[in-house]
């Protein structure tokens, strides 16, 4: 270390910059096959950072107050010089922030990215996810409008629906008897510090753990099983910098355009990004027609409806809250369900791919339904959905196991 | 786009192309199934489709003089500033001249002298504030065609404490202000026959002119519909202009990404 006399020789005597750049960048091997379902991981990085940023700025023109909220957003739009630009990019970021992790959590299912030695990346990227959830959900309030306010009604509403210690938790959750300038403050509070701190640990865990034991690939196969003699690197892997780093950069460039588009055209996505309805002041007074979630959420919201009756004496919405925790608790308990020879699908088995097809489409209906104003028909179709969803991962770990795989080959293709 | 999508498969591999077709499929899918959704959310009454051309500034500027002169003596528009309308092509001087008709500074927001608890009182409930009154009604259907139906569907009820109702937002509270110029209609409800039977259908007839005729008033409406469509964002012509240039920049990003991606990726086998 000594020879080195240079600055970066200095702070590496005392920090370990060059050791880190290696071990994460560019001596790190990725494995050389990853498609186009591998962008989707480095963008949601890139989006996080958007976020923040953006974030700041918001912070810096945006008033936690119930009487002042919903204005201090127009004061953004309107009169903060490149004010409707730092918005938009937050709300627009808000849901492809959704859409890249739903994809990034999808290529995990198509090659078996959860499974054993990854389990812990797994975890982690779950708990991202439900901190991305309460993330939103805090931060949807803040624009103080009529879906905004009767969203969190009706979300904290939930909590009440425990039997017992329910609507004291939901008058604690709130600070008062209906969603106020306390609960504002407290959702600000959140949505600004608490959740992006808690956010910012579990990604940098999610990487650790990812670099500690190495990525999975399209053939689920081990790049680490076979080594050069000489080198001892994997023979299939490339090192992340600058080949990922590079093609990194062309995806954030398609991603950007696709980003863009939205942001200067059509920030609203037609209400489904930016609700119509929310650019009405919150009115504790009136109750709007239709309550309704943004698209990320939607599938949730569809099951909460599906459950319509009561059971062991406990009111319905209470079970529609057990389903929905459930729904999102099991993604945790996956890497312990699938029993499958291989991981990728490539290499699956009908049954297997035929569980995934319908999972996905069960997901996809859940979420339309949850667009939909409710009817009884909507309702059991939800229930029936509902069904698929759950049996995807309670019955994995027999037809993963019954399924007939193909072999897997010895090397990447 | 086309440029950008055939660039965009001749990076990917070779196995990828079914599955980017399948991703495009699903987006197709998804995007007409939104345009669905939003066809079947719309309300049972029809609403005329709005001739409104935000890029003409005449027309934002006969809607911005209607909107001060008959809107806000009632209504506010709290968020946007006197001044903003340099937007649609107007000096401080022609705003002050024209458009204030209160004490307000040129840098002041459209406020209203009416008090909000007066109003609730006179009307029943406060007149609203008009600053995204466009974007905010476009929940199911198009807010610049409902305000331009809702607009010019007043009618004379004597049954209202203001005397009139409308077709589009039945017992609305507020009454037709713009009526010196419309006229007064009234509705007429005719049965016809049809293959189902009766049916009742209302019709508006104009039983008092006003000073404009309904052409020049249906033309008006759509100025001030026009104008509410701006007000309710401002900066949406800039923000589309500037997005051309954006995606111009964009487009030689992907480019020297994609030479750069395949300049080092020559080695990788």
């Amino acid at each position: 270390m000594s020879e080195k006399s240079s600055l970066l020789g200095w702070i590496d005597d005392r920090f370990p910059l060059t050791s880190t750049w290696k071990k994460h960048l560019s001596e790190y091997y990725a494995p050389k096959n990853f498609n186009f379902w591998y962008y989707f991981g480095s963008l949601a990085l890139l989006i996080l950072v958007l976020q923040i940023v953006t974030g700041i700025f918001l912070t810096m023109n945006y008033k936690p107050d119930a009487n002042l909220a919903f204005g201090s957003v127009e004061y953004i739009m309107r009169d903060v010089p490149g004010g409707w630009f730092i918005r938009y990019l937050h709300s627009t970021g808000a849901s492809m922030f959704f859409i890249v992790v739903y994809l990034h959590m999808f290529r995990g299912l198509l090659y078996g990215s959860f499974r054993k030695p990854r389990e812990l990346v797994w975890l982690f990227g779950t708990l991202i996810y439900v901190c991305l959830m309460a993330e939103a959900f805090f931060g949807y309030l803040l624009p103080w409008g009529q879906m905004s306010y009767w969203g969190a009604q009706v979300i904290v509403n939930l909590f009440g629906a425990i039997p017992g210690f329910g609507p004291d938790l939901a008058l604690w959750i709130r600070g008062d008897y209906v969603v106020g300038d306390a609960t504002l403050n407290r959702f600000f509070a959140f949505h600004v510090i608490a959740v992006p701190l808690v956010l910012l640990a579990l990604v940098v865990s999610h990487i650790v753990a990812l670099h500690e034991v190495g990525s999975n690939n399209p053939d689920g196969v081990e790049i680490k099983k076979h080594k050069d003699p000489v080198t001892h690197l994997p023979l299939d892997g490339i090192p992340f910098h600058p080949y990922y780093t590079v093609k990194d950069t062309f995806g954030v460039a398609v991603f950007l355009i696709v980003f863009a588009i939205i942001v200067f055209f059509t920030p609203e996505m037609h209400g489904y990004f930016l609700e119509y309805n929310n650019f009405q002041p919150a009115n504790p007074l009136q109750t709007p027609p239709e309550i309704r979630p943004v698209w990320y959420f939607t599938p949730y919201y569809a099951m909460l409806r599906g459950i319509t009756y009561p059971l062991f004496g406990v009111d319905a919405k209470f079970w529609g809250v057990v389903v929905i925790a459930c729904a999102v608790l099991i993604y945790f308990a996956l890497p312990w369900l699938d029993r499958g020879k291989v991981k990728s699908i490539r290499y699956r088995g009908p049954i297997f791919k035929t569980a995934l097809t319908l999972f996905v489409i069960a997901v996809l209906w859940l979420g339309y339904l949850g667009t939909q104003p409710p009817t009884v028909l909507a309702n059991h179709t939800a229930d029936i959905l509902m069904l698929i969803y759950f049996g995807f991962f309670l019955l994995m770990p027999w037809y993963s196991r019954l399924d007939k795989c193909k072999p897997e080959p010895e090397r990447t293709t | 786009m086309q440029t950008r999508t055939g660039k965009n498969n001749m990076m990917i591999h070779p196995t990828m192309h079914s599955v980017m077709r399948f991703a495009a499929r699903v987006i197709a899918v998804l995007m007409l199934a939104g345009v669905a959704f939003g066809a079947a959310a719309e309300e049972g009454f029809h609403l005329d489709k709005a001739p409104i051309n935000e890029r003409d500034a005449l027309s934002l500027q006969r809607g911005a003089r209607l909107f001060t002169n008959y809107c806000l003596s009632c209504h506010s528009a709290k968020y946007m500033r006197y001044n903003r309308l340099h937007d649609i092509g107007l000096s401080d001087k022609e705003i002050e001249n024209n458009l204030i008709f209160t004490d307000a500074k040129v840098g002041d927001e459209m406020k209203v002298a009416m008090d909000s608890k007066d109003a609730a009182n006179w009307f029943g409930k406060a007149p609203p504030d008009l600053s995204v009154i466009a974007r905010s009604l476009s929940e199911g259907h198009n807010g610049a065609d409902f305000l331009y139906t809702y607009l010019r569907s007043f009618y004379r009820d004597p049954k209202r404490p203001t005397g009139w109702n409308n077709l589009v937002y039945p017992n609305v509270a507020m009454p037709n202000v713009l009526w010196q110029l419309q006229g007064v209609q009234v509705l007429k409800t005719e049965k016809v026959k049809d293959s189902e039977g009766q049916q009742e259908v209302h019709k508006l007839v104009l039983a008092k002119p006003g000073t404009m005729t309904p052409m020049e008033y249906d033309q008006a409406v759509a100025d001030l519909v026009n104008y509410l469509v701006y007000q309710s964002e401002p900066v949406r012509l800039e923000r589309q202009t500037i997005g051309i240039y954006v995606l111009i920049f964009l487009a030689i990003f992907l480019l020297l990404a994609y030479l750069l991606k395949r300049e080092y990726w020559k080695d990788v086998h």
